[in-house]
């Protein structure tokens, strides 16, 4: 991971200091609340139903055992000793105290972190491919060019307070693992046929209550211009985007009101004063940031045959991913026992992980946008060693890309924006599949939960997509089938919504239907959906629908 | 009593000077003001509310692309904490709010002693002056 240097610190403690003497201000009174609230929000701290929530930056989802621990600690020591990670590679602590706020930013700046822009109307914490410099598929390292935008976004005067949040997402490798169609600005890099590296620049998409896939503002940018033309994008929608409705103030409201011809033109008109100015990048910064990293010290080793069978056969089948180098692997540490909630860890779980990091993957892990962890470098000779001990700390669930590896967002337990829960629905559903050959014989199945429609569950992107909505001042949830993350696609509605108990009720006859409809065992769901459409999927639900036959009137999504 | 923060020092109440200043609403075009620079006492840019960010990229492009050298000031809802971003987009007055604390916005203003991007009062990135003063 890269390593902070002096002048990297030093930008972190001012901004520390800066805080702490705000909340000063603030709880001194001196500060009123309308006026305080953007700066605490640029600070990560959210005033939530029950209690403060405090978002912390795991810039593009890497963090090392050392820092780990430290989250623990403040887990325990001003939160209920457990945390949560978020669907964008942060760490959420639900209930710190105000007052404590700028002592654990104090803690987490000791360990080269920060909660800098994890809110707000700014640039967000930039994710990325959680399989960045070991897929097999790589072009570049995306870490490198995160932690460039990273330096360029943190604090930039002019986009603190743009129309709207900012999600931006880098993807290095071949296939597209962060969603760069999903967010204001996606960056996939290419290697044009001369060799050259750039970026394929995608603009506009996102999720929400308009949930849009973006479309591609520049096909190839050379990367010395990465900086400059992200910045004339940013003037041109700091400028013009709309600010009268915070609905429709999103980067692809603009893109959709002027189409992507005219915006490209006016960014291509701005990126032209921009260009070879003095953000342009140079290779000698490139190579200071990609050499501030920790690489791990690899032994010449030989790929091995690994079990097949049995309980650690089913894990690596669904829980490890290919390295590219010989006699490594990949493997994702899944959050998703049932009846955990999904993404929330405990200070003990966290310091056994960093613990279990440092001694089988040199000291570092990674946080994925499905809120499992990853550890990217581990001995294939290990992996057994290491299965037995996450198995004891229930965190060997093989439920990688399967129906339980569900996404669900906070909602309606903690989050004050919720129109519905979303944690005890997931719950529910994975209460229901929980015969491990079922699930394998389903397949590949991503099922996502939001509790309101700023989708932070994903569900737009879900296989199965579950949103719970409020009718009346009760909750309800509407079901959409057909979305995917890569190639991104957007579900679709399946008919009127369901009251919470009918939502595994309704997940199970999708299933039905799709088990009886897939061609092969090789078709996945989404891929049924695909084919036959969602008409199938409608009758057999609503046909069978006793009860929720009952709401349908009441209930028109 | 209004206050203005100028050149590192508070005038409270500013000083009167002659000459018109030119005043830039947040929806207006620099571009279509660029001609009368030369001949405005001075440039205010107005912010109806401090969350407006369209005065930053404004005052950008009045320095930076249309060359105005004179005095640029940040008018209407300016509270101390944006100060140092203000500065750093090329803002060299600030009529503070009512109410605001002048000397904690002085304070602001010198709460940062590095930054990475590019700006106004610092033209090079910090990449392009990091050379041989960063170490490990
Ligand atoms: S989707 Fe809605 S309910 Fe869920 S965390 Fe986001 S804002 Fe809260």
């Amino acid at each position: 991971m890269y390593r902070y240097d002096d002048i990297d610190q030093r930008i972190v403690d001012e901004r520390v200091a800066q805080f702490r003497e705000q909340t000063r201000r603030h709880l001194a009174g001196q500060l009123p609340d309308d006026d305080f609230k953007p700066l605490r929000l640029q600070n990560g701290l959210y005033l939530q139903r029950y209690a403060p929530m405090l978002r912390v930056a795991i810039p593009y989802g890497i963090l090392s055992a050392r820092q780990l621990r430290m989250l623990a600690h403040i887990a325990r020591a001003y939160d209920r000793g457990y945390g949560h990670f978020s669907t964008r590679q942060n760490l959420q602590f639900n209930w710190p105290r105000l007052e404590d706020v700028p002592d654990i930013l104090e803690h987490l700046a000791s360990v080269q972190m920060h909660a800098i822009q994890t809110s707000g109307n700014c640039i967000r914490n930039i994710t990325a491919d959680h399989l960045a410099g070991v897929a097999r598929d790589e072009i570049v390292d995306s870490f490198v060019w995160c932690e460039i935008l990273r330096q360029w976004s943190a604090l930039h005067p002019e986009f603190a307070f743009l129309p709207r949040k900012f999600k931006m997402a880098v993807n290095g490798a071949r296939t597209d693992r962060a969603a760069t169609f999903l967010h204001d600005i996606g960056l996939h890099a290419l290697r044009a046929r001369d060799g050259e590296i750039g970026f394929r620049v995608i603009v506009g998409g996102g999720m929400g209550r308009t949930p849009i896939v973006g479309q591609v503002i520049r096909e190839f940018l050379h990367w010395p211009h990465l900086l400059t033309y992200v910045e004339a994008v940013l003037r041109v929608y700091n400028r013009h985007g709309r600010r009268d409705n915070p609905y429709k103030a999103r980067i692809k409201i603009l893109v959709k009101a002027r189409g992507i011809e005219a915006l490209r033109d006016e960014v291509e008109a701005e990126w032209l004063h921009l260009k070879d100015g003095p953000s342009t990048l140079t290779e000698v910064e490139v190579r200071r940031v990609a050499g501030r990293f920790t690489r791990p010290a690899y032994e010449m080793l030989q790929d091995i045959e690994l079990p097949q069978d049995g309980p650690f056969g089913a894990w690596r089948r669904r829980n490890v991913h290919p390295h590219k180098r010989a006699g490594y692997a990949a493997l994702t540490l899944s959050l998703k026992k049932t009846g955990v909630p999904p993404g929330d860890v405990t200070g003990a779980q966290m310091d056994a992980v960093a613990d279990l990091a440092e001694r089988y993957s040199f000291g570092e892990l990674r946080v994925t946008h499905e809120q499992n962890l990853v550890f990217a470098d581990v001995r294939q000779d290990r992996l057994e060693a290491l299965w037995r001990e996450l198995r004891a700390l229930g965190l060997a669930t093989p439920n990688i890309g399967l129906l339980t590896n569900i996404i669900a967002c906070p909602g309606g337990d903690f989050c004050s924006l919720a129109n519905a829960k979303s944690i005890p629905v997931a719950e529910a559903i994975q209460r229901l599949f929980d015969d491990l050959d079922y699930l394998h014989d389903i397949g590949e199945l991503d099922l996502n939960i939001s509790g309101c429609m700023n989708s932070c569950g994903h569900h737009h992107v879900g296989h199965i997509g579950i949103l719970g909505v409020d009718k009346n001042g009760e909750e309800w949830y509407q079901v959409t089938i057909g979305g995917s993350q890569s190639p991104a696609a957007l579900g679709r509605v399946i008919g009127p919504s369901f009251a919470q108990h009918e939502v595994p009720w309704v997940v199970e006859r999708l299933i039905e239907v799709y088990l009886a409809g897939r061609d092969s065992d090789a078709e996945r769901f989404v891929d049924t959906v695909r084919r036959i459409g969602i008409e199938p999927f409608q009758e057999h639900v609503y046909a069978h629908a006793h009860s929720p036959r009952r709401h349908r009137e009441s209930a028109v999504a | 009593m209004p206050t203005l923060i100028r050149r590192g020092a508070i005038e409270s109440p500013p000083s009167p000077e002659p000459g018109a200043a030119l005043r830039v609403e947040p929806h207006e075009d620099p571009a279509a003001v660029a001609d009368r620079l030369g001949s405005a006492a001075r440039v205010e840019v107005h912010f109806p509310k401090f969350t407006d960010g369209r005065g930053y990229s404004i005052a950008r492009l009045l320095r930076e692309r249309f060359g105005y050298r004179g005095e640029l000031r940040a008018v209407g809802d300016v509270p101390r904490d944006q100060l140092h971003y203000l500065a750093r987009c090329g803002f060299d007055a600030f009529l503070l709010r009512d109410g605001e604390d002048a000397k904690g916005a002085l304070a602001a203003l010198a709460g940062f002693s590095e930054a990475y991007q590019s700006s106004v009062d610092r033209p090079l990135p910090l990449f392009r002056r990091r050379g041989a003063s960063s170490s490990a």
